[in-house]
């Protein structure tokens, strides 16, 4: 699903090259259930900007569902992202002006053009899954950040993407229902088969992945595989 | 195309009030324009017609050079009556054309028996005359709206001065082609209002009395006043009257004849074509006033929403889409500005004609002001309108469509 070799990020921080990532390679299945940890500043969101095509590395090379996302253009990355992935946002990001079930809608209307009957019948099944379905009508002021971040995986995985990315997904959520995300979320992969792949630094919620990579000042530390060989 | 609609329409509602004060500040604009517009434009129409169908005519065919020495009325340059059988036969077969009435001009001398003051007459076949100018017998104010041979109808600063009504006899003194002085009598059987512009203050006689006094033994034609079916094709008109007659030239090559619009020869055109140029600024006003204000309005909307912009562009949307929303939103609040101000422009213009203004122009007085809108004119101004929205909501949107998801999300 997802291969990456050597890969490296550099910015410029004025004067300063401030190297986020150096040389990290990994690979990741389909299906997986996978987390980035590790403290702030140590690579997890600059690799999660990589993965979900938001970016490009400075060196290496980095594979998404077959494609080396350095070859594509502006263009191209926003048309791979809109088929192939799906993105979760620590503030939940849900359009204000649209109802729960228009902002489900809105990726099906605007990127995938996707036809009316199955659009319906797409977001019902989501709405249900996740747990929405008597909420649909209501915009995101008038729901709980728990059920913001449900109406989130919704559209995330409503266009049937190959690998959801959730950066710090529970950071704004009490533990209760940062739990009860990450089992939403775990639920679907198992449900749809969709890779999730998501970063935090909270420890309690480390424990839910089945696959951990430890990132430390832009260096893969180590891969945790949960009833597998642990690696250094 | 319809969801990009109901997304631009939820995000101006989103700011409800802004969307209020800048679709208000368009509509005023449109309001402003549409008003002006009709009411300049329908004073601009009215006095055309009043010049052109109750005086000059749309064309005037005259010999070469009569225009330039018109202040004289040169007898010296009339059409013979070849010539003006050749014209006849152009006009004739022209089907542009609903009228003309030739005219013999000349200036004389006018006497109740008493006093004696000086005239300018137009020799006219009357019914000929009556249907190219037809609002000519509505100046008439006092008398029949005939003439007969034997009659004449007079400028009323005239009769006014030398005390003269309907039916008194009075005299015409004129010196012909050849130096000599004729008089006859007529009955005066109309007193005319006079009228802003050439020929507004001249006195009407049969075309045969002229001769007569002008003692000329054919009837000599000085001007022929030209009705066109459809005033709009005047330039035309002219353009082929001006071709058909080209081939007439005089012995020594130089052409025969003069085709002039009204335009040329009235001073009202220099007015006709300021109010044209106060119209034209005063659409630009407009232009500026959507722009600014639909330019203002959407750079708030791209920097009020650039993590959303960051979200729906992370999420897959195409640049070209991004830009389509925000454009989309521009294009609405020009559609609403543009219909509120359609309508109550519409009402305000109603409101004008109920009240019924009315205003002088030089000698005419309280001439009743219709202010008409042309559906032409709602359909310009609102593509103006509608065209420099979308135009002013380009760079913010074009910004929009160009940013970076990672920075866009960023934003705080």
């Amino acid at each position: 699903m997802i291969v990456s070799d050597r890969i490296q990020k550099d910015y410029q921080a004025g004067d300063v090259v401030v190297h986020a990532l150096q040389g990290v390679t990994f690979e990741i299945e389909q299906a997986s259930f996978v987390s980035f940890v590790g403290p702030s500043g140590s690579g997890k969101t600059t690799l999660l900007n990589l993965i979900g095509c938001l970016d490009k590395p400075s060196a290496g090379t980095l594979t998404v569902a077959d494609t080396d996302i350095a070859r594509l253009d502006r263009k191209e990355s926003a048309a791979f992202r809109g088929r192939h992935l799906g993105f979760i946002f620590q503030d939940f990001n849900l359009i204000q002006v649209l109802t729960v079930h228009e902002n489900i809608e809105y990726p099906l209307l605007m990127v995938q053009n996707v036809p009316a009957a199955e659009r319906k019948s797409r977001i019902e099944r989501l709405l249900a899954a996740v747990g929405m379905a008597d909420q649909a009508d209501k915009y995101p002021d008038q729901i709980s950040g728990g059920q913001k971040q449900r109406v989130a995986i919704a559209r995330a995985l409503v266009t049937n993407p190959e690998l959801v990315l959730a950066d710090e997904p529970t950071a704004n959520l009490d533990s209760a229902t940062a739990y009860a995300v990450i089992e939403l979320m775990k639920k679907m992969r198992d449900d749809l088969g969709t890779t999730f792949i998501f970063s935090t630094h909270d420890t309690k919620i480390v424990g839910e992945a089945e696959v951990i990579f430890r990132l430390e000042d832009g260096r893969l530390a180590a891969k945790e595989v949960k009833g597998g060989a642990n690696h250094e | 195309m319809s969801n990009l609609f109901k997304i631009a329409v939820r995000n101006l509602l989103r700011y409800k009030r802004r969307t209020l004060l800048t679709a208000s500040l368009i509509t005023i604009g449109v309001v402003f324009v549409l008003v002006f517009t009709s009411i300049t434009g329908s004073f601009k129409t009215m006095m055309i017609g009043q010049i052109t169908d109750s005086m000059l005519g749309h064309i005037q065919v005259h010999r070469k050079g009569y225009v330039a020495s018109i202040d004289s009325l040169p007898l010296n340059l009339n059409f013979k009556p070849k010539a003006y059988q050749k014209i006849s036969d152009v006009l004739g077969a022209t089907p542009e054309i609903a009228a003309f009435s030739p005219r013999l001009k000349f200036g004389g001398m006018f006497s109740n028996f008493t006093e004696t003051t000086n005239i300018r007459l137009n020799g006219i076949y009357p019914d000929r005359e009556f249907q190219t100018v037809p609002l000519l017998t509505s100046r008439v104010t006092e008398g029949r709206k005939t003439l007969s041979r034997g009659e004449i109808m007079i400028p009323e600063l005239l009769a006014r001065g030398l005390k003269v009504k309907v039916g008194d006899p009075v005299v015409v003194v004129a010196t012909n082609v050849d130096g000599s002085v004729n008089g006859k009598q007529f009955v005066v059987s109309g007193i005319l209002e006079s009228a802003t512009g050439p020929g507004g203050r001249d006195g009407y006689l049969h075309i045969e009395d002229a001769a007569e006094v002008l003692r000329m033994p054919e009837v000599e034609v000085s001007e022929i006043a030209v009705r066109l079916k459809d005033f709009s094709r005047l330039p035309a008109a002219v353009r082929h009257l001006e071709g058909q007659l080209a081939g007439e030239s005089n012995k020594e090559g130089r052409p025969l004849f003069e085709v002039h619009s009204w335009e040329q020869l009235s001073p009202f055109f220099n007015i006709a074509r300021m109010i044209d140029v106060m119209t034209f600024f005063i659409k630009i006003m407009l232009i500026a006033i959507v722009l600014i204000s639909i330019m203002n309005v959407m750079i708030m909307a791209v920097y009020e929403r650039i993590r959303e912009i960051g979200t729906i562009a992370a999420i897959g949307t195409l640049p070209g889409r991004i830009l389509s929303m925000f454009v989309m939103e521009g294009f609405c609040l020009g559609v609403l500005g543009a219909f509120i101000g359609n309508l109550i422009g519409v009402a305000i213009v109603l409101v004008v004609n109920l009240i019924g203004i009315r205003f002088d122009f030089g000698q005419q007085k309280g001439l009743l002001l219709s202010a008409s809108i042309q559906p032409s004119d709602l359909l310009v101004i609102s593509v103006i309108v509608i065209v420099v929205a979308v135009l002013a909501s380009l760079q913010p949107a074009f910004k929009a469509s160009r940013m970076e998801p990672i920075e866009a999300l960023r934003h705080v």
